[in-house]
């Protein structure tokens, strides 16, 4: 399905509260989305959720034969694959710009810069090593999927135990979980990356766009760096021009949530490993109870009452003061009134529920007037005879009540009543249409 | 590769270059006839052929046209016989199509796209032979091309690769440099207003040290752009004499 094209209103609307530093859900323009890491009951599967981006991450092991000119080393494969059910623009012939793009960087961020030590996965030289793969699926598509995949990728690589091998002379002892506690790999750093969002040239900058950020973007720069503040990656991608010190303060920003989603993935690392060894429930399961892997939980924004009061009576005193009240309706017809000149329609033939409203908000206007009036005025038939009514026309309406000119209207509430109700004591009938309320 | 200086004490590389000397630049435009622009540049030993067709028709879907702007279309692809071990796949693969992806993006920023709406203009670039710093080897291929067929641009596209070995930056690395597995930046920059049009980088490199490599790399990208409006010089004066004057 082709991606619905975003609105020009939207566009300008994302870009103007952009230019006021306002983002849509409330961020300031450093601030990350909420960060949620959930593991499941197998050592290396996890799932990550930045705001609504959601990146589920499995690690698996095999023992293979190594690559011709490195036969000391391990292999590694990194696949991240974009799921249909993320966003509905992804299909499976028509992505392929962007996943080789987010593969690459992936590829380069975890792979170049030697996370993992490689050495250690070789078991006889030259002949068997441990082949880890890291396969990530995009489960949600709300903007940012490097930064969710990064994240998914590493903290599933650190969850992972492979199996315990032991090697004795020629021979080689593949131990089973059961018989030996399997072995975590060995990770020297933690390469997370970071997004930087640009609009208009360069101007403006977002940390962490969300979906509809990144539609309305310039261009986006990923910086990868661990918590060393080793960088590890730099990519510039879309068509901005950067000038050097906006790459350098970019690096600077980045390496301040890079300790923080650090330290955040430690310490869901740390929860993890203590509910398992004290034998509590873990996996995704026990995330469902929770309402944290199958649901959307609208976050409450805090709103900021306290100055609701001044701000209210600041409103009110600049706003336009009410339109005037015209004096003079004509009474067509019982329960029909008419305010102004009676001009013809200038918009072509009325339709007949057009002209009944007219109509109508007029005979609501003609009533209150009354009532008004009779307020001030003893004389009721004096009232009577300035707004008598002229019978012109049928109406449509049998139900209806005849209003005597001389008999005093009841004082309308402003609230609607439907017609039924006005069938009842012939004395005080009052018709109140619902459409148009007293300008009063 | 223990035992490899990349850098030794006086200061020289392992092919006898100062930390921030270029590679030797030779560049021709106007090597093919039949493509509206073309250009091939060696740089070192990477040597690295560009050819522009356009701006034309949209081939393929028209649904792809923008009203505004030409669309820019990049491919990339490194000879079989380029590297040191044969490649089995010469494109197509996925490193082939990010190159070109990022190309693409070089130039989109580059060249005045408005002056040819609904239209399309395509870039190929064929290495022929990689001896390291290829992204910039295409760049600047790519730049001379682009000039060849006459295609508006804001100003050169000029490419350098640069690393760091013993808190020193190197400029344009060869392949012996890239391989020993150090923090590798290239950087394509508009030399006239300093912009960088795309910047990408790999393995490990403290923070500190960014600003430093990023100094160096934009340093030799303007040497570069000194070589190549040389040879744009060059080559309109010859072409100005074959017309006669």
């Amino acid at each position: 399905m082709k991606e619905t094209p975003l609105s020009n209103c939207e566009r300008r609307f994302l870009l103007r509260a952009i230019e006021e530093k306002k983002r849509l859900d409330g961020r300031q323009t450093y601030d990350y989305r909420s960060l949620r890491i959930s593991f499941g009951a197998d050592y290396g599967c996890c799932i990550v959720e930045l705001g609504k981006t959601r990146v589920l991450g499995q690690v698996s092991c095999e023992l293979v034969s190594p690559k011709l000119n490195r036969p000391t080393e391990g292999i590694l494969y990194f696949n991240l694959e974009l799921s249909q059910m993320a966003a509905p623009a992804f299909e499976p012939g028509r992505q392929s710009d962007l996943l080789v793009k987010l593969n690459r960087l992936l590829e380069r961020c975890l792979r170049n810069s030697k996370c993992i030590d490689t050495e250690s996965l070789c078991v006889v030289a030259g002949e068997k090593v441990w082949q880890i793969r890291v396969d990530l699926h995009l489960l949600n598509h709300d903007g940012n999927i490097i930064d969710a995949a990064s994240i998914a990728a590493i903290v599933a690589l650190c969850h992972f135990r492979r199996p315990d091998v032991s090697v004795q002379g020629d021979e080689v002892t593949l131990y089973t979980p059961e018989e030996r506690d399997p072995v975590p790999l060995s990770i020297h750093h933690m390469p997370i990356c970071v997004s930087f969002a640009f609009f208009q040239q360069g101007t403006y900058l977002l940390v962490d766009p969300n979906e509809r950020e990144e539609r309305v973007m310039d261009g986006l720069l990923v910086i990868a760096m661990n918590k060393h503040r080793e960088i590890c990656t730099i990519q510039s991608s879309g068509g901005i021009m950067l000038l050097k010190d906006q790459v350098l303060r970019c690096s600077k920003i980045a390496g301040v949530k890079v300790a923080e989603i650090t330290e955040l993935i430690q310490k869901a690392l740390g929860n993890d490993q203590k509910v398992r060894k004290e034998g509590g429930k873990f996996g995704f399961a026990e995330s469902i109870a929770n309402q944290r892997i199958t649901a959307f939980k609208m976050e409450q924004a805090p709103v900021d009452t306290s100055e609701v009061e001044e701000k209210a009576d600041e409103i009110i005193a600049e706003a336009e003061p009410p339109p005037e009240v015209v004096s003079k309706p004509v009474l067509w017809t019982p329960g029909t009134a008419q305010i102004g000149e009676g001009i013809e329609n200038s918009w072509g033939a009325p339709e007949d529920s057009e002209k009944e409203d007219e109509d109508e908000a007029g005979s609501d206007e003609a009533i209150i007037l009354d009532d008004m009036k009779m307020d001030t005025a003893v004389d009721v038939a004096g009232i009577g005879g300035q707004a008598a009514p002229i019978v012109l026309s049928d109406s449509e309406e049998e139900e209806r009540i005849i209003l005597e000119p001389d008999k005093n209207p009841k004082k309308i509430r402003t609230q609607t009543v439907s017609a039924k109700q006005e069938k009842a004591p012939s004395k005080n009938p009052v018709r109140k249409r619902k459409k148009k309320r007293a300008a009063n | 590769m223990a035992g490899l200086e990349l850098l030794s004490d006086q200061g020289y590389r392992v092919d006898g270059r100062r930390a921030g000397e270029l590679r030797k630049i030779q560049a021709r435009m106007g090597v093919f006839a039949q493509a509206d622009g073309s250009a091939y540049i060696e740089q070192g030993n990477t040597k690295a052929l560009a050819v522009v067709y356009g701006p034309h028709e949209i081939r393929g879907s028209r649904s792809r046209a923008l009203p505004d702007r030409a669309l820019v279309n990049c491919q990339y692809s490194s000879a079989t016989f380029s590297t040191g071990e044969r490649k089995r796949r010469p494109h197509g693969d996925r490193k082939s199509c990010e190159m070109g992806l990022q190309l693409r993006q070089t130039f989109e920023a580059a060249i005045l796209t408005q002056l040819h709406p609904r239209s399309q203009i395509d870039i190929y670039v064929q290495v022929l032979q990689a001896d390291g710093g290829t992204y910039a080897a295409c760049v600047n291929a790519a730049t001379l091309a682009v000039m060849d067929a006459g295609i508006p641009m804001r100003d050169f596209v000029c490419a350098c690769s640069a690393g760091f070995v013993d808190s020193t930056a190197l400029a344009d690395l060869s392949h012996v440099e890239e391989a020993a597995g150090g923090p590798q930046l290239a950087l394509a920059l508009l030399p006239a207003s300093g912009q960088i049009a795309l910047l990408e980088m790999d393995a490990r490199l403290h923070e500190d040290h960014l600003e430093q490599v990023l100094e160096t790399a934009a340093r030799a990208a303007r040497d570069v752009h000194t070589v190549l409006d040389r040879v744009v010089r060059q080559h309109v004066r010859e072409a100005a004499i074959l017309l006669g004057d």
